[in-house]
């Protein structure tokens, strides 16, 4: 890919806290660890040679435990840390390299940040905190106030203009803090552990509204967390740090399926796989299907036996998908001496789009023996078969008493 | 016992160069300072006394409360009726103008202090010496510089009544949460917009608690160099003991402590949120209008 698709890239970004900071970086070229340079030099190592880049447009998910250096990284991006070695590049501008005033310039217009605590001003009101920036950077009081205001509409604010942000929930707080950073209308927004704070729930809200925010706006995100649940649900790609290191960096299914390192495993073990593997990656991609304009009972009960199969996909000539036929409907077809099984096929039938869940696939098997059937989105076309073996097999590695639970809910029906 | 070491004669020396190198300046600070304090006191004198009691009044009543309204409007009647309402009047003016003095450069020093550690160490040391010498011993200094009167006064309270202001603006910045101020640097705020919009405005309250308590080591200042000509209530508590007058050391002694407590009720509200509902009300009223 060329330089040019970028937003933001990053190389061998390196941050040492502490006085001794050209010895720290010595040992660290010769490879030595976290540990050993603090004992030796008493210097910590927040971000150890860091490379990456974020496209324009992405969701990138920085997470790792407590410590492992994310704060850090993130205030390298608008240098509120100044880094001890490396490049922070964005849009081909190394950062890095700015003078004062331009890195100034940078950060009222092009990143604006979002902070887990906050950072709000107890003393004005929330409408005037999300007019910060743009007073910041001085525009007239009228101007600014209008683009706050709508920032604030953005966020679902409204209403709450004239309150001081004390008066408001945690929830409320950070939407406050969220218009902030859109008044400005910057092309990066930096979020470090946005929601951290926030209970469950409200959590859960603010995700699905930054989603929103994020198919209307089309912002570069920088988005740090420690919760992998919520890395799966925002980020486009997630890069997980340890100790200053950048691990592994791929899509979460990526990482899933394939940690790098036991440390990206423990991680990984704990999350909820349920919510992330899709219909996408288990269905079967090459069944045996029918094709109903061709083939007629005969064909189809042929099919059947040679693959021990007792139900089977049909398509039409566009290979899109008609339903499932099942055996007992066959017999009866062939029967009855009928050319075509087009009368005989069961349409009402779960099917999910490839970008489906496990967590949301479930339901359907409830009350049905059916196979679910994976179509496209746009076309109606079958791409494949997720069997309910292999559904529940999925489902059951992870959590046994849901699965009871569905079965007897399905033994009721 | 044996003096061994003269720290004193060093201290001497050093006034004395001062004095005998500097006279023209210390006149020209003494004829200025004067100015300042008597024209003051001259615009302070020219209003009618129920005037003056009026608008304490209403100022109490609106930061304060009914209460101290009420204490106000009382407190300064029976000064009034004592016959201490131009010693009051010249006391107030010389705590107006020391304060004035001694925030004007309290208030940058414990900025100052706040953003470089490295000045805090050693304008803290200082502060405490400032503190804990015992009041008297400013007269000294002051006398040797501007001679007997108003501004010798003055600066001896200055230097005694800087200390809180300094150290309660220090600690007023240094409270401001880091969240906040790396937020607005995020923003992209110069230094100076995170003081103007940020820190001054969170310290606020507890540089005007400095505030309140400059002003109240001024009063008890401003009575000591009574003893030293400035003039004021502090002359007439020491006229009373002068002449062993216990009604006359009694009644000055109340005024002062009137003063005390109408000065103490009124700018301590000033840093307290909640006083302002009536000022809002009063606000609202007027915009109606
Ligand atoms: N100002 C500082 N001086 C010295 N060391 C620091 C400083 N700030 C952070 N560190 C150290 O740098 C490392 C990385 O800290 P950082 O705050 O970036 O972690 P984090 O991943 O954001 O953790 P958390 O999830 O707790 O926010 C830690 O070991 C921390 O102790
Ligand atoms: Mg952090």
């Amino acid at each position: 890919m060329a330089t040019e698709d970028f937003k933001i890239e990053i190389k061998d970004l390196t941050l040492i806290f502490g006085k001794n900071k050209s010895n720290a970086l010595k040992m660290l070229e010769a490879g030595k660890s976290k540990a050993e340079i603090l004992e030796k030099t008493k210097c910590t190592v927040g971000v150890n040679k860091a490379s990456f880049q974020i496209k324009k447009g992405e969701v990138f998910v920085i997470m790792g435990l407590s410590g492992s250096g994310k704060s850090t990284l993130i205030r390298c991006l608008n240098r509120l840390i100044e880094p001890t070695a490396g490049d922070v590049i964005v849009n081909n501008i190394n950062i890095t390299k700015e003078s004062n005033e331009r890195l100034l310039d940078t950060r009222r217009t092009e990143m604006s940040m979002v902070f887990q605590k906050f950072g709000l001003l107890p003393h004005r009101t929330v409408l005037e905190n999300a007019a910060f920036g743009l007073e910041i950077r001085g525009e007239a009081k009228n101007e600014r106030l209008q683009k706050a205001q709508e920032a604030l509409d953005n966020v679902g604010l409204q209403g709450f203009e004239h309150q001081k942000p004390s008066q408001l929930s945690g929830g409320m707080q950070q939407r406050v803090g969220l218009a902030r950073a859109l008044a400005n209308n910057p092309e990066v927004l930096l979020m470090d552990e946005a929601f951290s704070a926030l209970d469950p729930l409200i959590k859960s809200d603010m995700q699905d509204e930054l989603l929103d925010l994020q198919g209307k706006l089309h912002k570069t995100i920088v988005f740090i967390t420690h919760d992998l649940d919520e890395a799966i649900k925002l980020g486009d790609r997630v890069a997980i740090m340890k100790d200053g290191i950048i691990e592994q960096i791929g899509t979460a299914e990526d990482i899933l399926r394939n940690p790098a390192s036991k440390y990206v495993e423990a991680f990984v073990e704990k999350v909820d796989r349920k919510s992330i593997i899709t219909a996408g990656t288990l269905m079967f991609s090459k069944p045996t299907v029918v094709q109903l304009e061709k083939e007629g009972p005969g064909s189809v009960i042929r099919k059947m036996r040679g693959i021990a199969a007792d139900a089977l996909p049909v398509i039409d000539k566009h290979r899109t998908f008609m339903g499932f036929i099942w055996l007992p409907r066959v017999l009866e077809a062939e029967k009855l001496n009928k050319s075509t099984i087009e009368d005989f096929i069961t349409t009402e039938c779960p099917s999910v789009y490839e970008e489906y869940t496990v967590e949301e696939m479930l339901p359907l098997i409830t009350g049905t023996k059916s196979p679910i059937a994976v179509v496209n989105k746009e076309n109606g076309k079958l791409l494949g078969v997720v069997s309910q073996t292999s559904l529940i097999i999925e489902a059951t590695r992870f959590n046994k008493s849901e699965i009871i639970e569905l079965k007897e809910q399905a033994k009721e029906q | 016992m044996r003096k061994v070491i003269d720290i004193g004669k060093y201290i001497e020396n050093g006034v004395n160069w001062l004095t005998d190198n500097f006279d023209g300046l210390f006149n020209f600070i003494k004829v200025v300072g004067n100015g300042a304090i008597e024209g003051f006191e001259w615009l302070l004198l020219s209003i009618p006394f129920y005037i003056i009691i009026v608008i304490f009044t209403i100022i109490a009543y609106f930061k304060v409360g009914r209460g101290v309204a009420l204490f106000t409007a009382l407190g300064m009647i029976l000064i009034y009726l004592l016959g201490f309402w131009v010693e009051t009047i010249e006391t107030l003016a010389l705590i107006f103008v020391s304060t004035l003095i001694a925030l004007v450069q309290a208030i940058p020093l414990g900025i100052w202090a706040a953003k470089k550690p490295s000045a805090n160490k050693v304008i803290r040391p200082i502060l405490d010496l400032m503190q804990t010498m015992p009041a008297f011993v400013y007269l000294i200094p002051a006398v040797l510089f501007f001679s007997i009167g108003k501004l010798p006064g003055a600066f001896a309270t200055v230097i005694f009544a800087m200390p809180p202001a300094v150290r309660l603006t220090t600690l007023g910045i240094q409270q401001v949460p880091q969240d906040v101020v790396e937020a607005a640097r995020a923003f992209g705020a110069t230094n100076r917009q995170i003081l103007a919009k940020v820190e001054l405005p969170l310290a606020t309250k507890t540089i005007l608690a400095g505030v309140n308590q400059t002003i109240m080591m001024a009063l008890s200042m401003v009575v000591i160099a009574g003893m030293i000509a400035a003039g004021g209530l502090g002359e007439k508590v020491l006229e009373g003991i002068n002449n062993l007058d216990i009604g006359l050391g009694f009644e000055s002694g109340f005024a002062v402590v009137i003063l005390a407590i109408i000065l103490d009720r009124i700018t301590q509200a000033l840093g307290q949120k909640g006083n302002n509902e009536r000022i809002d009300k009063l606000k609202k009223i007027f915009r109606k209008k």
